[in-house]
């Protein structure tokens, strides 16, 4: 199940995408190479970086490279973890100032794409269990994804709630215009589960891509009210008000995280996934406005 | 893409292979991707997937809200381009460059420039609500604004293109023939130019046709009412890859056998 050029060719920049997938999957050996031919006159993290991804093949690796984290790790995390984890990153490079930890941020979807695609990465934080699985069944997660967060549904509404929205059954009198994420991604999914659960039909004016543009619909004043996380709520806490309810608890979307199995720095790669996990990180998340798991 | 067969037209003379290479490696950049979709095309369960619920819709509403935004973009781009290549005024400089803006701009950040522009909050959207009762965002006029928005440059180059390349004399002589601006337009100019606002109609309405960004971003996505073939491709790749590659390729059939059609029939063989 390897569609290999597919996602990127459908978005018409096939070429384009291919070439850049080849391009980094090739340039990785080589980079390591250069790296550690760079070794020599450079006694940076880059030498120990090298050594720590090629401790079996090489012939002079130091026992420290093994246990101690080094180099740099590279982070693909679900767009709603762009806040968060851009602050855990800084508090990790801190406590661990040999790597140096590089985030990409995006749909979690594509994420996984790009992933079983070959794209070169050490740890996943997906939005959704369904895209972790996608990865994990291409044979690419090392060990098994762990639930660090959850996120619950919320009503996004202007700031001061000027249309009173208390509820879902609010949503659908005539006149408020309901923007929800499309049935096809996980927002959207939990949106249809926690309207059944509210017994609501509900004819939105849009079914977005993704939980940022029904939010950024929100924001920019053209819908009254949006279904989204409620950490997307929080992120617009100046612009707009998030209203809770009960219905969502129906609806709760877990966070996994997971090494990837073609890391090229485990050692590192595990110790970010067991630090996210901390109690002062998961503060971070919390404050957010995730849920412990 | 035969290397050693001599061509039928007008070139007798051996192609030199200074130009021939760089031809063949760039088409064969170009149709790649192509190649790559069809390899992977679900053939078996091509019709099934062809039935689902929505594509006609996503499919009638592309090929409406396109051919629109052409129209629309021949009507003002063909005024704006010849202002441009004709008349001499003070930063017009200036204004050439703004117009390739949309041609820069990402297709997405377009959409939110709309949204501020005739969105519920923007610069001329509580105008034309109060005025006329229009609202543009979410509706299927907000998909052809869009389009329009984003496509109506390619004509707009085209266009102007084609006019600093015609004759100016063939205007002149109307001119001294008594005729006015207006008819000389109408007369000398716009036959002079046509194939290029033909050709300029027609990457108009390819890019209108593919748009996605500004799409979602300004109309949103609705089957039926704001749903275009690019936004149902964008979501069914979320999760099922095979429907993509077939509604790609049916967006790519149509746009080809229309296209190639046109050809024929307005733009003579050479």
């Amino acid at each position: 199940m390897r569609f290999q050029v597919l996602g990127a060719a459908v978005a018409g920049a096939a070429l384009l995408l291919t070439a850049t997938g080849c391009g980094s999957v090739a340039s990785k050996p080589s980079a390591a190479a250069s790296s550690s031919g760079g070794a020599s006159n450079a006694p940076s993290s880059a030498s120990t970086a090298a050594s720590a991804s090629s401790s079996t093949e090489s012939s002079s690796t130091t026992p420290a490279a093994t246990t101690n984290p080094t180099g740099n790790l590279t982070v693909l995390a679900a767009a709603s973890l762009t806040g968060t984890f851009t602050k855990i990153g800084k508090d990790f490079e801190t406590a661990n100032p040999a790597i140096h930890v590089t985030f990409s941020f995006g749909a979690s979807s594509t994420l996984a794409q790009q992933i079983i695609q070959g794209a070169p990465a050490d740890v996943f934080a997906s939005a959704a269990p369904s895209n972790m699985k996608q990865v994990a069944d291409a044979g690419d997660v090392s060990g098994t994804a762990a639930t660090f967060v959850r996120n619950q549904l919320v009503i996004a509404v202007p700031k001061g709630n000027p249309e009173h929205i208390t509820g879902l059954a609010d949503l659908t009198r005539p006149g408020v215009k309901v923007v929800e994420c499309a049935a096809q991604v996980p927002c959207g999914a939990a949106a249809a589960k926690a309207l059944a659960a509210a017994n609501v039909k509900l004819t939105p004016v849009s079914l977005e891509a993704d939980v940022k543009s029904t939010l950024a619909k929100l924001t920019l004043g053209e819908a009254d009210a949006a279904l989204v996380y409620r950490t997307d709520a929080l992120s617009v806490a100046d612009k707009a008000d998030g209203v809770e309810f009960p219905e969502s608890a129906q609806a709760i979307n877990d966070y996994p995280i997971a090494v990837l199995s073609h890391t090229s720095n485990s050692t590192a790669a595990q110790a970010f996934v067991a630090f996210v996990q901390s109690a002062p990180e998961m503060s971070v998340l919390t404050a957010a406005g995730f849920q412990k798991p | 893409m035969r290397t050693g067969t001599p061509s039928r037209g007008r070139t007798r003379s051996r192609v030199p292979a200074g130009l021939l290479l760089p031809a063949i490696l760039g088409l064969a950049f170009l149709v790649l991707p192509l190649a790559g979709l069809l390899v992977r095309t679900p053939w078996s369960t091509l019709f099934t997937r062809l039935g689902a619920p929505g594509i006609l819709d996503a499919l009638k509403l592309s090929l409406l809200s396109a051919t629109l935004a052409t129209a629309l973009s021949v009507v003002f781009g063909v005024p704006v381009a010849w202002l441009l290549a004709r008349v001499d005024f003070p930063g017009r400089a200036l204004l050439r460059a703004l117009v390739t803006v949309p041609l820069v701009l990402p297709p997405v950040v377009g959409g939110v420039a709309l949204l501020l522009a005739f969105g519920r909050r923007g610069l001329l959207g509580p105008w034309l609500e109060s005025t006329f009762g229009v609202t543009l965002p979410f509706t299927t006029a907000g998909v052809v604004v869009a389009e329009s928005f984003v496509a109506m440059p390619f004509l707009i180059v085209a266009v102007e293109g084609a006019l600093r390349g015609a004759d100016v004399r063939y205007e002149e002589a109307a001119a001294t023939l008594g005729a006015g601006r207006w008819t000389v337009f109408r007369r000398v100019t716009l036959p002079l130019i046509a194939p290029g606002v033909v050709a300029g109609a027609v990457l108009c309405w390819a890019r209108a046709l593919g748009e996605f960004g500004a799409t979602i971003t300004f109309a949103g996505n609705f089957p039926g009412r704001t749903q275009t073939m690019p936004l149902a491709v964008y979501l069914a790749l979320e999760q099922d890859l095979p429907s993509a590659i077939v509604l790609s390729l049916i967006l790519l059939a149509v746009s080809v056998v229309i296209l190639a059609s046109l050809r024929d029939r307005w733009i003579a063989a050479p």
